[in-house]
């Protein structure tokens, strides 16, 4: 569905991708975590074909985005990060009217496009149907954008930054849809966050981009495993205050008690989270910077 | 073919919009009635010693003039859509752009014919003199208008693709409104210096307000105007020339827009449209 092999990107002597490899097949989730400035829009907008990369094989649903034609762009769902446009329209008579589009690429498999009533229930919209869109929240019309973005019914959805200026109860239901388009219709999500506990709720696989460069990928268990953070060790002796950070917590702690026995005292031991990895990451690639 | 019916249809609800919120409604009326109080007090005036009535002359000029504004709109929407992120969302979408500009198309020009009979059917009931009543005139304005469409909404459309930003198209408005003053619409072209009447015959301004004229006007009017004809050759070769410039470079210009927008360059020109307002 998706192959990226050694992309870059350069803006005049400046590269702000290096190398970018991944891979997605059908119905996966994958998540581009990184800071601002990381080159995940760059990274999802040469995907989406808009915009020319400067090297590196790019592959989306076997095609090359650079001559993608109209029959590929029915089969991609694009959801950009902001989005102001057709404040006059009505939700429901935008939704019907850009679905017409998709009505010849429909096939027996995948019925497009996706019916506007249906699809303004599912992002939970069916109040403000008829409400033009200017007159929307922040979260509601993030919530249009998404549903503009599966209209089509997509093999394959791009989501840049999807979920920010969601209260937690949108998010949570955002992450419900999500999941529920990769299961039941076998969508295959590319979706940039810098949000790391929406990236571990809701991939199948992370890969962390910091300043251009894909630094860590994998399965949330795998990603702290590979990049292990150092366990915290803290405990007294005698009412003095220790702490150590060590990547072997469980023998650090047998040595410990071989060395002082049962003076040692208050001991604790705090594993490596996922989010200490990931602002591990992102710190050690600004301090390369 | 779907996008092409799905962008007519796209055009029509854009116009339906136009015609039913109260700001734009407002702005469909402004002019026409303020042109018609100004045709109100020339209805008894005459051009210098000719006899003919200035507000006759008038108002198939200013008829004119109005439809080369549609270049003007169509630029404005373009910058407009940019701006917002309306042409990105036609570009994400298979067949966006043809449905786009097929509704952009539809909704000036359904615009335009609206705001013309604003203008046109009061009009007609305040100034007489016109020549209306012969079927001719209203096949002569029917060409003339389409041509004249012909002409300027491409170049509308290219202007709309170079423009960037509203604040630009603003600086645009400048040179037109200096068009509009020498393209003999409020006062005959052969009162000016011959070099400036030169100019106002290469803007389709001049030829759409002609080609109005000898659409409205009876026989007898010919005479303030260049060698003393209606011209009707020479208005559809030089809306001619420019409707074919228009179209061929209208695709290119485009394509070329078009290719550049992406979701950075929107946020880009937000920011930026943000600063200035903070």
């Amino acid at each position: 569905m998706l192959e990226v092999d050694g992309l870059r990107m350069r803006y005049g002597a400046t590269d702000v991708l290096h190398d970018v490899t991944l891979r997605a097949h059908r119905g996966e989730v994958l998540a581009l975590l990184g800071p601002n400035g990381a080159g995940k829009t760059t990274t999802i907008e040469i995907l989406e074909g808009f915009r020319l990369r400067s090297a590196g094989r790019v592959r989306v649903l076997g095609v090359d985005p650079a001559d993608g034609d109209e029959r590929w762009r029915a089969r991609l769902g694009v959801v950009l990060q902001s989005w102001r446009d057709h404040g006059k329209w009505r939700v429901g008579e935008l939704l019907a009217h850009l679905g017409e589009y998709y009505v010849p690429y429909s096939t027996a498999e995948r019925q497009r496009p996706w019916d506007a009533d249906e699809l303004i229930a599912a992002v939970g919209l069916t109040e403000h149907a008829g409400q033009k869109i200017k007159t929307l929240s922040g979260g509601q019309r993030r919530r249009l954008d998404v549903a503009i973005g599966i209209v089509g019914r997509p093999e394959v959805l791009f989501l840049d930054e999807p979920t920010v200026g969601f209260d937690p109860a949108a998010r949570y239901e955002f992450h419900a849809l999500v999941q529920r388009l990769a299961a039941d219709e076998g969508t295959t999500v590319l979706l940039t966050t810098h949000d790391l506990a929406e990236a571990g709720k809701l991939a199948d696989r992370i890969m962390v981009l910091t300043a251009g460069r894909i630094v860590a990928a994998g399965t949330e268990a795998e990603l702290t495993r590979q990049i292990a953070g150092q366990d915290e060790v803290r405990w007294t002796i005698d009412g003095r205050q220790f702490t150590e950070s060590t990547g072997e917590s469980t023998a650090f702690v047998r040595g410990l008690f071989n060395q002082y026995g049962e003076s040692v005292a208050g001991l604790e031991v705090r594993r490596a989270t996922l989010e200490d990895t990931y602002l591990t990451l992102v710190r050690e690639s600004e301090v390369a910077r | 073919m779907t996008a092409i019916k799905t962008g007519w249809r796209r055009g029509l609800i854009e116009l339906r919009q136009s015609f039913t919120n109260p700001g734009e409604l407002f702005s469909h009326f402004l002019w026409p009635v303020l042109m018609l109080v100004a045709l109100f007090f020339l209805r008894d005036r005459s051009f210098g010693s000719t006899g003919f009535a200035l507000g006759a002359l008038a108002l198939p000029s200013i008829l004119g003039m109005n439809a080369a504004m549609g270049m003007v709109s169509m630029s404005q929407q373009l910058t407009a859509d940019r701006e917002d992120g309306t042409l990105l969302r036609a570009k994400a979408i298979p067949n966006g752009m043809v449905g786009y500009l097929v509704s952009k198309v539809v909704s000036v020009a359904g615009g335009l014919l609206a705001d013309l009979a604003i203008l046109l059917i009061p009009g007609l009931l305040i100034i007489g003199g016109l020549a209306v009543d012969r079927p001719g005139a209203w096949l002569t304005l029917l060409w003339v208008l389409l041509l004249g469409l012909l002409a300027t909404l491409p170049i509308g459309a290219i202007l709309g693709s170079v423009f960037t930003s509203a604040r630009s198209q603003g600086l645009m408005q400048l040179p037109v409104l200096g068009l509009i003053a020498i393209s003999g619409i409020f006062y005959p072209v052969t009162a000016l210096p011959t070099w400036l009447e030169w100019i106002a015959q290469l803007t389709p301004i001049y030829w759409l307000g002609l080609g109005m004229r000898s659409a409205l006007l009876p026989g007898e009017a010919v005479a303030v105007e260049i060698g003393e004809s209606w011209r009707h050759l020479e208005t559809i070769g030089v809306l001619g020339v420019w409707a074919v410039l228009g179209l061929l470079l209208e695709p290119v210009v485009l394509r070329r827009m078009a290719r550049r927008e992406s979701g950075s360059t929107v946020a880009g020109r937000r920011e930026k449209a943000l600063q200035r307002l903070g």
